[in-house]
């Protein structure tokens, strides 16, 4: 199963929420969609509605699978790495 | 004993500074995480702290702690528009509770309820209808600051009647729950060309009715200082006395419906108190006179700004008035504005400032 790899931004929202843990899912949405159903309204904290209403992430919200760049529709494979990460911004 | 406890809204987080006596002030916090406040209040009804925030990273909410600030929970969920795409969520700006719901202001423009203590919420209106709400969610169009739906004040007595103000653009009144709303701007002025509806196109700031006579409001405005004695039916400019008829925050005496107090600031980019002295204005006559009041505030070298909830007055017999600064300070008097003091010197920029007397 992919190993996810969260922000720390995240944990004071959902209780027993880890940094790291395995989730099957074939793409990265996939990965947050089971995340949210495990701690419900976690995908709205790194996504939101984008053009068409089409889910996308927020702008600050930056993934990578294996150490490239990706998005929600990137594929993600049985032993990938997807980081996701609040993006520098602001002071 | 009753507790005296200041909501502090700042840049980073939500600090609590809390009294016995409103001489001795202890403070704790960041709470929320940290994430930006744009607005808190207490809602004395279910004891409930709840705190508007928007992260860049995370979005927009509201976080509620019911055991004053020990635990804290965040919910954003419901705060969405489900208009194909065409409003955005970007920032929760305004909280008011009342008749067992909490309303949220957003912008982009729209008003929330929330009917279980902030757990979930629902769009109640986005102004569809109401005059210029065709164009005030253009980015073009957008005042900086960006808060949206800026001010909620609901009606004590009807459920159904709400004033709220959209940021830039008017002051907007509702007696259906938000099913059509009506511009209550007659009398104010504008620095600026109209907008097609010359009804609406004013920038109204804060408004602060009197808590003893629903007839008297004060407005501050981007352009004056104005009252109403007809329930913001019509406005009167009472601006002159004042050093300039630019500022945001402002507040009513609690208990004397002439007396009232506005911050003044240089209406140009530096946005902050003028010559470089802290100085709070007051009128004990509705306008007629105005007072300087500055015994304890720093009086040179002091470029201090305060934001629209900046300023707040317990309810308390002997009064206290507390206002916050974009630098990061705290002042308050008890003694009707006569003389001040710093409660908190080295906060993040605050955007709100609200009181709660518990016990």
């Amino acid at each position: 199963m992919p190993d996810v790899h969260l922000p720390s931004t995240l944990r004071p929202l959902f209780a027993g929420l880890p940094r790291r843990l395995d989730v099957e899912a074939a793409t990265v949405g996939d990965a947050l969609a089971e995340l949210d159903r495990r701690w419900p309204g976690l995908r709205d904290r790194l996504c939101e509605p984008g053009p068409s209403s089409r889910l996308a992430l927020r702008r600050h919200i930056h993934v990578y699978v294996d150490g490239e760049r990706g998005d929600l529709d990137t594929a993600v494979a049985d032993r990938s790495r997807l980081d996701v990460i609040a993006a520098i911004s602001g002071g | 004993m009753a507790q005296t406890v200041l909501m502090v809204g700042t840049r980073k987080g939500l600090f609590l500074l809390e009294s016995d006596d409103r001489r001795d002030w202890r403070m704790r916090g960041p709470f929320c995480d940290g994430w930006p406040i744009y607005h808190a209040i207490y809602d004395e009804a279910s004891g409930t702290l709840f705190a508007a925030a928007a992260s860049e990273w995370h979005g927009a909410g509201v976080w509620r702690s019911s055991d004053l600030g020990e635990t804290w929970e965040f919910s954003g969920e419901g705060l969405v528009y489900d208009d194909a795409g065409e409003l955005k969520i970007n920032k929760v700006a305004s909280l008011a509770a009342a008749h067992g719901r909490l309303y949220v202001g957003a912008e982009s423009v729209g008003l929330f309820e929330s009917r279980d203590g902030g757990k979930t919420f629902s769009v109640v209106s986005t102004l569809d209808g109401a005059p210029g709400r065709e164009g005030w969610n253009d980015p073009e169009n957008q005042p900086p600051g960006h808060l949206g739906l800026s001010a909620i004040i609901p009606d004590a007595d009807d459920a159904e009647k709400l004033r709220v103000i959209v940021q830039g653009n008017s002051i907007f009144d509702t007696d259906d729950g938000g099913k059509t709303w009506a511009p209550r701007n007659v009398g104010l002025r504008r620095d600026w060309p109209a907008p097609p509806n010359p009804e609406v196109g004013f920038c109204v700031h804060k408004l602060a009715p009197s808590p003893v006579d629903k007839q008297r409001w004060y407005q501050q405005n981007h352009v004056g200082t104005w009252r109403s004695d007809d329930g913001g039916g019509t406005w009167n400019e009472i601006t002159e006395g004042l050093p300039s008829e630019f500022g945001f925050a402002c507040a009513a005496h609690p208990h004397d419906r002439d007396t009232f107090y506005t911050v003044p600031l240089d209406p140009m980019h530096t946005r902050t108190m003028h010559e470089g002295r802290a100085s709070v204005w007051r009128t004990r006559d509705a306008g007629s006179s105005w007072q300087r009041l500055g015994n304890g505030l720093p009086d040179h070298d002091a470029h201090l700004g305060v934001l629209r909830e900046g300023m707040v007055a317990d309810g308390r017999d002997d009064f206290g008035l507390y206002f916050g600064t974009s630098t990061g300070q705290v002042f308050a008097s008890v003694d009707e504005g006569e003389s001040w003091s710093e409660l908190a010197g080295y906060l993040p920029a605050i955007s709100s400032v609200r009181v709660a007397t518990i016990g």
